[in-house]
This record gives structure tokens, sequence and C-alpha cells, in this order.
């Protein structure tokens, strides 16, 4: 039984089946990566866990209980943690700002009226905060303000505010998309770090095959909507199937 | 010091002597003088104003300063708060304490209800939502609820009103346990004369703490929940946090804050009118507070302060006054000066808002306190490079 099961999700839009009687179970601490070529209903089984969108039939079921129909912060308060394709941060606030929110929303919940405490009495919260800067080496730049940073260290703070959440899964969408080829690589030596260090569950969703074999421990290949091999890379890679729905096109 | 690092704390001491010294400080030149009969700013009507929208302004700046939501319907509480304050003049007595509570509750109340309708929208579409509710507020009291409000003869207090809590020694004009709010103290110093009103120093000790309370707030863990939402919502819900809550939170407490100011003007003067809640008068926060500086500490209460200045001094200028400041120009010059600026003083007061306005607006659009800091940064340049020119010239 994994952290993360997902049985038998049906969804249509219009005359265009996007995911058809998907099937799929993500293990406790594993990184499982989700794939396929473009149109293959990543994105749409993305949303589906999020809450973003309702399936027609099916269930998506988190640590035992359900994520379908949950809002956003909802579904982060059960644990999951979710990476963006572009880094989301506040980008107003300060970096240790950034990272002390999330401490926040860890300790107290969703709402909490604490209007007259002063931020600087929570030791144990900028404890924890600092810590983590520390572990993803951002502590000297705590000060700045969040929207002057490099695009690597914004996903690196991202990284941090989901990371000082210590979430059950942590879901990235498509981290490297877009990204230069230095970026890429310091993302992926980021998260091997992260996994080496924290062996934290996570699921992504990629496009990049380089990230993908380089971090995954099990892979799911998307095809139109259906899941069409799972399996660990080395076997995947070697796959004829999936060579011929996504492979072949990517060597191209 | 009271929970605030050194440079909030500077500032709240700042805020306390200037408030506390406001009858001596706005009365810089003497009191007969030509110049101190126009400039002077010191006396209690005006400084109450100054104060009261100084606490309007600061509430609405603890909604749109930190979360971003334009609120363009706030009058409305100010209106709901002093229409509460009259009925407690009306139903037990002058007594201002009870007014200024229950103004406050009524306003916190009232904002629940429309903060709850209006947040379910952002943007453009709250600020209207928030202007519609504003508008038929004032429309309900200005004809339908005419029985509670007096309609547009404006709610004030009778003779046979019940006033159950009312002896027979006590003042017919609001007091605070006896103590008159327009009684006074006069002093005159040479040439002039300072008036330090009971109904000011009450308004001015509210003002420094609502001023204390909204630095608490903005450096609280509350407070930094609301710049997130301004920052980043997605982030946010991302994170765990329900933003409805917080908002919510944040457009009551700026309620209450109008209502507070709603109360004390009625507290100063027991009658209102429907007036105070017209859309006019909800376009004028917003105006103080972006003059001022939004997301300042302490820039809405200046907005706020030279907008009552403007209104109640460039108002008061006239053409006879400008002629009298012309006079030892040739006759042509007189009239042709005078003619340029007539369109901007007396009843033109509104152009000369207007246009300074557009100006910090266009050139300043952190509002005054960005034009403080932008002076204070020249200054600290100069100096460092008076020093730096002569620490170079040992070395020629």
């Amino acid at each position: 039984m994994g952290i993360l099961e997902i049985k038998g999700i049906n969804k249509r839009f219009g005359g265009l089946q996007a995911l058809g009687n998907v099937n799929l179970s993500v293990a406790e601490n594993t990184v499982h990566a989700i794939i396929g070529p473009n149109g293959a209903g990543k994105s749409t089984l993305l949303n589906v866990l999020i809450g973003k969108l309702i399936p027609d039939s099916g269930s998506v079921m988190f640590d035992g209980q359900s994520v379908l129909g949950r809002k956003p912060h909802e579904i982060n308060q059960l644990g999951i943690s979710r990476v963006f394709q572009t880094p989301e941060i506040f980008s107003d606030l300060t970096v240790f700002e950034n990272v002390m929110i999330p401490c926040f929303a860890k300790r107290d919940g969703s709402f909490r009226m604490h209007a007259i405490e002063s931020v600087f009495a929570e030791k144990g919260i900028q404890q924890q905060a600092e810590e983590m800067l520390a572990d993803v080496n951002m502590l000297e730049k705590r000060h700045m303000i969040a929207s002057s940073l490099s695009r690597g260290d914004k996903r690196r703070l991202e990284m941090a505010m989901c990371l000082v959440q210590d979430p059950k899964l942590l879901l990235l969408d498509e981290p490297t998309a877009g990204m230069a080829r230095a970026d890429t690589e310091n993302t992926i030596q980021l998260l091997k770090d992260i996994r080496a260090k924290r062996g934290i569950t996570m699921a992504i969703i990629e496009h990049d095959m380089n990230v993908v074999f380089s971090l995954a421990e099990r892979i799911t290949v998307l095809a139109q909507g259906m899941p069409l091999v799972e399996d660990t890379p080395e076997n995947i890679k070697g796959h004829p199937k999936v060579r011929e729905a996504y492979l072949g096109e990517a060597q191209v | 010091m009271l929970g605030l690092n050194s440079r909030d704390f500077k500032l709240f001491v700042i805020v306390v002597i200037l408030t506390l010294a406001a009858p001596m400080l706005l009365n810089p030149f003497p009191t007969e003088s030509a110049i101190g009969q126009s400039f002077n700013a010191g006396y209690p009507a005006l400084m109450q104003r100054f104060v009261i929208f100084g606490i309007l302004a600061i509430g609405f700046n603890i909604l749109f300063g930190l979360t971003g939501y334009l609120s363009f319907g706030h009058a409305a509480f100010l209106g709901v708060g002093s229409y509460a304050a009259v009925w407690m003049f009306k139903l037990l007595s002058y007594n201002v304490l009870p007014a200024i509570l229950l103004s406050v509750i009524v306003a916190g109340l009232f904002s629940v209800v429309i903060g709850y309708v209006s947040l379910r929208r952002s943007g453009i579409y709250f600020s209207i939502l928030t202007l519609a509710f504003a508008q038929m507020s004032y429309q309900l009291a200005y004809s339908v609820f005419t029985p509670i409000t007096n309609g547009e003869t404006g709610l004030q207090v009778y003779n046979d009103d019940p006033q159950i809590l009312m002896s027979a020694g006590d003042p017919t004009v609001p007091h605070l346990f006896g103590l008159r709010m327009n009684g006074a103290t006069e002093w005159n110093i040479g040439g002039w004369t300072f008036i330090f009103e009971n109904g000011y120093y009450l308004c001015a000790i509210l003002l420094i703490a609502s001023f204390y309370l909204s630095i608490r707030i903005f450096r609280s863990p509350f407070g930094m929940m609301l710049r997130a939402i301004k920052s980043n919502q997605t982030r946010m819900s991302y994170t765990g946090l329900n933003i409805k809550p917080y908002m919510l939170a944040a457009f009551v407490i700026s309620g209450m804050y109008a209502g507070l100011a709603g109360g004390l003007l009625a507290a100063m003067d027991p009658l209102t009118g429907a007036e105070r809640m017209f859309w006019t008068a909800s376009g004028e926060i917003v105006v103080m507070a972006i003059l001022g500086g939004v997301g300042t500490l302490i820039g809405p209460v200046l907005g706020a302060g030279l907008i009552k200045y403007l209104e109640n001094i460039v108002s008061k200028i006239n053409d006879t006054i400008l002629h009298n400041w012309f006079a030892f120009m040739p006759d042509w010059l007189d009239n042709l000066l005078v003619t340029i600026i007539h369109p901007f003083i007396g009843k033109g007061w509104h152009l000369t808002l207007g246009l300074l306005f557009m100006a910090v607006v266009i050139f300043l659009p952190g509002g005054l306190v960005q034009g403080g800091q932008k002076i204070g940064a020249l200054l600290r340049r100069k100096k460092s490079k008076d020093t730096g020119e002569t620490a170079t010239k040992p070395a020629e």
C-alpha cells in the first residue's frame, strides 16, 4: 500500500479522454516519476492530485484520506507540499520571512489570529527557518528580498519552503522546465542531496529524460491518458513500448 | 521597548510627541497676525479632524497597505459608527465611552457582513463590491431607514430623547464621566494663544493607541501573513494557509478602526448624516493612504493630515486675502497673480489636491514617506560627498 493511491481515474473533456482508468501507487520513501509525451495527461493528473479537477470517476487516497475536491491549503495540511514549474515564492518578502511562513503554517494550522506578538519573539520558528536556510546554503541571503534572487536561488528557496514543513510527499511539477543546462544540473543535485539527507517521498511530473533517469527510483509512463508501463529506470530505458511512445520521439 | 524594535519605538515616540504637542506645533505664527490667521492649524476643530481621520487612515492601511485589497467603501463603516454613537447619546446619556464602544462594535459587525460577501472576489471586483455596498448603505440611510437615521435631516439628540442614564446635573454636551469634550485650557504667551481641548486629547490618546496597535499588527505573524497574501496567493494556499479568514480578519479590524473614527466624530459633535457614507468620502480615504504612502506605518496619517489641512486652510483663502499678500506689487502684477491662483483656492481646493495627488502618484509612487526618504538620502549623500572631498584633499 503506497502513501499515494490513485485508483481508476477517468476524466473526459468533451470528446477527449484525458485520463482513462489510471491506476498509480507511490510507495513511501521512493522517488516516483510520471513521464509522458505532450498531451499524455500529465497536467490533468497533477490537477486531479491537487484537488483542482474532480475526475469523472475513481479515487485518490493520500495517507488513508481522500484528496478529491479538497482545497489547496487542506491538501498541504494533509502533508503534500508542491514545487511549481516556475518557482512560486513570496517575492516582496525577505528570504527569511519566506521560510518562516511555512513554519507557522505547519505549527498553527491553516489560520491563527496572532496579531499582537512579534514575529521576532518566535524563537523556535526562527531557529527552524535558519536551520533550513543553512541546509540549502542560503543563510547569508536571508535578508534579501526574494524577488532579487537569481532563478536558481528562487528554486532553492521554494524547495526550502516546502521542505521546512517536513512533508510526507513532495510533489514536483516539471521542476526544471525552461531552465538552462547548468541550472538543471544544479536542481538535480539539490534534489539528490535532499533525497539523501531526508529520505523524503517525491512524485515528479517531468518531461526531461535526463532529470527523470538521474532521480527516479520508479517510473510510470503515461501515453494518451493511460499508464503504459510502470517499472525501474533501467527497465524503462530498454522497454520497446516506451521507446515507441516516447523515447523514439525524444531522440530525434 | 513596549515590545517594539528600536526603529519602530523611535517612530512611535515621535508620533506621541507630535500628537500631544500639536496645539503648540500647529500654531507657529502669532495668533492675530495675517499669516497666522491664514495658516495656523492649531485650533481644536481642525486638530480633531487630523487625528480622527488619522485613525481612519491607519485602519484603512491595515487592509490596503498589507493585503493590497482596495476597499472603496470604508466610509460606510465610518458612517455606521457615527450613527451608533449618536444613538447611544439619545438612549443613554452624553457620556462618550458607551458611544465609542458601541460604534466600534457595530462597525465591526457590519464589516463582517460586507467583508464576507465582498471577499469572495479580489482585485477590481472586490473594490466594486465594497463601493456598491457603501452606496447602498448611503441610500438606505438617506431614505429607507429614516426612522433610524432621520434621513436627510441627519441624526441628532433632541430634548425629548430618553437618555435614561442622564441625571440632573450632567452636562448637556458630550463628556467623559463629567469631563466636557469641548472644555479647554488656554495659554497666552506673547502673541500666541494655545488651546488645549479635552476632546482633542481624547482623540489624540486614541490615535496613539491605534497607532501602537497598528505597529504591533504590522510586525506580528498575522501582519506577515497579510503581506504574503499581497505577494502571492497561490503560494499562500499551497503553503497550507487559508486566505479567507485572514482577509476577513484584516477587513474587520480595518472596519472597526473606521467605526472608532466615526464614533469620535460624533463624540466631538453629536450629530451625523448620511453624507458621511457617500462614495466621495470613501474615495478621500483612498487618496489619504496613497498620498501619504501605502503600506508604511506613518504614511496614511500624514496623508490624512495633509488633506484635512488643505481642505480647511486652502479653502479659507479668498481673493481679498491674496490681494493683501500681493499688495506690495504693482497693480497689474497683483491682479494677474490673483487671476492665476484664483481657481486653486477657496472652493477650488480640490483642484490643488488633484494636482498634488497627480504629482505624488507620478513622481513619488511611495507617497510622502518616499519623498521624505529621498530627501534624507540626498542629504546623506551630500554629507558623505563633502567628507569624501575633505578626506581626499591631503593626498593631492
